[in-house]
């Protein structure tokens, strides 16, 4: 790491110096990088969505069917709106402010990059950052279920009071174990600032490798697995994702807390949603994939962290992970409201929990590197965590033959028919034969005509 | 002024700061007082939820970030949603009936509020008047999360264990008081269902309905399965099982 390399990463004392002008270039741009993420995420999802289920996708409106999500949009916001009659007025028209005012929210202390010159000022790019970022990323989620919760409510009728029953348990649980996962990460950084994790992130130790010195990663996704795949599983339960959709589940509860919106207010919640996933993407990125910082094989170019480039890094690993979101939907089935209960209780939490001791203790320990002793447990827990996630409940017998299901059956069950039984054709059905002339073809010489 | 004092303590006073608060502090009135006057029992959570909301504001304007994001993160995101869950249970149309049950209770709890509000208030002006906060650069010298942590872990430690304790007592005792105990024995799961569905001695298809295949369309005849048998399961216990006699089926002779 060149001294260089190093001054790029702004500190909590780089902030708050900005003129009022660049404050609001910042504030708009996190809008509109919001906004924008909605209209090519609704895009990315049904063109990859489409592409897992060999149909093309969205491609007629624009390039590649890129203004599919605008037109949409337009066409949402000339519709008519509708008022249920039983609604709760004030509460219905606020519920899908309260998500989208939260879920944008979220990305004002979210790192897009290093420090940078914008007309000569010299700048972190991000909004802002305060001692306590990361809990303020976690009071917007936890705000952003009063929108899905008031919105059901206000409804006034009774799949969106389920739905909104439903995101409100299932939102409140899952936070609590992603806000467990999020303790590691404290832990070994030492801050609850974003930039400060993400400039804690690029402090990896090199190995030695037959010679050559490769850094090894700092990432936390890295050092605190176990916390990292529960941290993305519970943000999938917390942005209401399949397989996690319970709230809106369709088969079930028609669409969940949104069924009587329509129009621009159903466009917010929708709004909502994509910004939250792409926000959850952008937090995941920043505690646990080194944020802004470009991944090794990147790292030989020395400029790859300084300057604007960085936002690219950023950017593909956001979409990257929107991908997974994506990929996961296209993949799983929705799981039952029970087994979902179970999962986030009974299974990421204390697991999370004996996690969170085990490292502790290892921290306690002083004679060992601490990255060399995260690195020798975090990746045995992670892969025990992933075999004990995956195994297989038990042996699988072989499946008995049907003669020796029926053999096995005892006397007095219900009858069963012959099992070589053959169905004789029934005497009713004839067979019927079109008669009628051979077609008059003047000049047959196609033989494929008839 | 208590408040610039207490605002002048927060480290360097902005104007922002002042212009925050006076515009935050009638909102958490106005919270407190819906709160309070709401009809319905989920807007009253919600005008509790714009004072917290507030509150919250206020600790991190007074240079206290990590109790101000506690207290949204725990008491809005958490406590109140938990309300808000009960109170969904409990049903929407609940409101607040209007009938005063005491006479004069209304008159008399807004008589004794508003006076232990000015006593409150007095005593607290008397008791701040003058003085000037010292001590919150020292406490928050190493960081606000880093001074709470170092509080809460060596001076205060026993006091905070004991909390837990407690809390983790009362939530288990509500889970003891609320919890019916299932044994494993009890618990059925899909495949056994269908094996007591289709074991000897239980007729897996539905119930054939009065009449069907009956020698009678009455509701007492029995049905027939398919075996000519009758089947008693197909009439209600309260009535006799009863096959009708050949001259009660034959023709009457009351069509010719």
């Amino acid at each position: 790491m060149s001294p260089s390399y190093l001054a790029q990463d702004p500190t909590l004392a780089d902030f708050g110096r900005d003129p009022w002008w660049l404050v609001l270039i910042k504030i708009v741009f996190a809008f509109a990088f919001g906004l924008l993420a909605t209209l090519l995420g609704v895009w990315f999802e049904r063109r990859v969505v489409g592409y897992m289920q060999v149909r093309p996708g969205p491609n007629q409106v624009g390039p590649f069917g890129l203004l599919q999500t605008l037109a949409d949009g337009l066409k949402m916001a000339f519709k008519e709106d509708i008022l249920p009659k039983a609604a709760d007025k004030v509460v219905y028209f606020f519920a899908p402010t309260i998500s989208v005012i939260c879920a944008v929210t979220a990305l004002s202390v979210v790192p897009f990059g290093p420090m940078v010159s914008i007309f000569g000022h010299h700048t972190p790019l991000q909004v802002t950052d305060v001692p306590v970022a990361v809990l303020v990323l976690l009071a917007c989620s936890s705000m952003g279920v009063y929108g899905i919760v008031l919105g059901g409510w206000a409804s006034g009728s009774t799949y969106p009071l389920l739905g909104g029953l439903r995101s409100s348990a299932q939102m409140i649980s899952y936070e609590v174990a992603m806000g467990l996962s999020i303790v590691a990460v404290f832990m070994t950084a030492g801050t609850m600032s974003t930039s400060g994790i993400v400039a804690q992130q690029g402090h990896g130790t090199e190995l030695t490798i037959f010679g050559n010195s490769i850094p090894a990663p700092g990432w936390y996704a890295i050092l605190l697995l176990p916390s990292f795949i529960i941290f993305f599983i519970s943000t999938v339960g917390e942005t209401n994702r399949a397989p996690f959709d319970l709230p809106e589940a369709e088969s079930e509860l028609v669409a969940g807390f949104m069924t009587e919106y329509s129009s621009l207010k159903f466009a917010l919640f929708m709004l909502s949603e994509y910004v939250a996933m792409v926000t959850m993407s952008a937090v995941t990125t920043t505690l646990f994939l080194g944020g802004w910082r470009a991944p090794w094989p990147i790292t030989i170019w020395e400029g790859a962290n300084s300057g604007w480039w960085p936002m690219l890094w950023f950017f593909g690993k956001v979409i990257a992970l929107v991908f997974v979101f994506v990929w996961l939907r296209g993949t799983l089935p929705r799981l039952r409201y029970d087994q979902f209960m179970r999962f986030g209780w009974k299974v990421l939490l204390p697991i999370n929990l004996v996690w969170i001791l085990v490292l502790s203790g290892l921290r306690s320990i002083e004679d060992w590197d601490s990255r060399g002793k995260l690195i020798a447990v975090g990746i045995p827990a992670g892969i025990l965590l992933v075999a004990t996630l995956f195994w297989p409940n038990r042996r699988p017998q072989p499946k008995p033959t049907t003669q020796e299901q029926v053999d096995n059956r005892p006397y007095g069950s219900f009858p069963l028919p012959p099992m070589d039984l053959q169905v004789p054709p029934s005497p009713r059905i004839t067979r019927v034969v079109a008669e009628r002339e051979p077609a008059n073809i003047a000049t047959g010489s196609d033989s494929r005509e008839v | 002024m208590t408040t610039s004092t207490v605002l002048a303590a927060a480290g360097d006073v902005s104007g922002g700061e002042e212009i925050t608060f006076w515009i935050l502090a009638p909102l958490a009135l106005i919270g407190a007082i819906g709160m309070v006057a709401a009809r319905n029992a989920v807007h009253s959570a919600l005008w509790l939820v714009l004072t917290m909301l507030c509150l919250g504001v206020f600790y991190v304007l007074q240079a206290g970030p990590f109790i101000g994001m506690v207290q949204i993160i725990v008491y809005t995101g958490a406590i109140m949603m938990l309300f808000l869950f009960v109170l969904m249970l409990v049903g929407r149309d609940a409101s607040d009936s209007l009938i005063e049950t005491l006479r004069g209770q209304r008159v008399a709890a807004i008589v004794l509020g508003l006076g232990f509000a000015g006593l409150v208030g007095g005593a607290l002006y008397r008791a701040m008047d003058g003085t000037t906060a010292v001590g919150l650069e020292q406490a928050n010298a190493e960081g606000n999360v880093q001074g709470i942590a170092r509080l809460l872990f060596t001076k205060y430690v026993f006091a905070f264990e004991l909390t837990s304790a407690l809390l983790i007592t009362a939530a288990v005792g509500a889970m003891v008081l609320a919890h019916i105990e299932r044994r494993k024995q009890d618990k059925v799961d899909q495949p056994s269902t269908m094996r007591a569905r289709f074991a000897p001695g239980n007729y897996p298809g539905p119930k054939p309905g009065p009449g069907v295949f009956a020698t009678s369309s009455s509701v007492a005849t029995p049905a027939r399965l398919p075996d000519g048998r009758l089947t008693e399961r197909s009439t209600p216990d309260i009535l006799p099982v009863r096959e009708l006699t050949a001259q009660e089926t034959s023709l009457k002779g009351t069509d010719q």
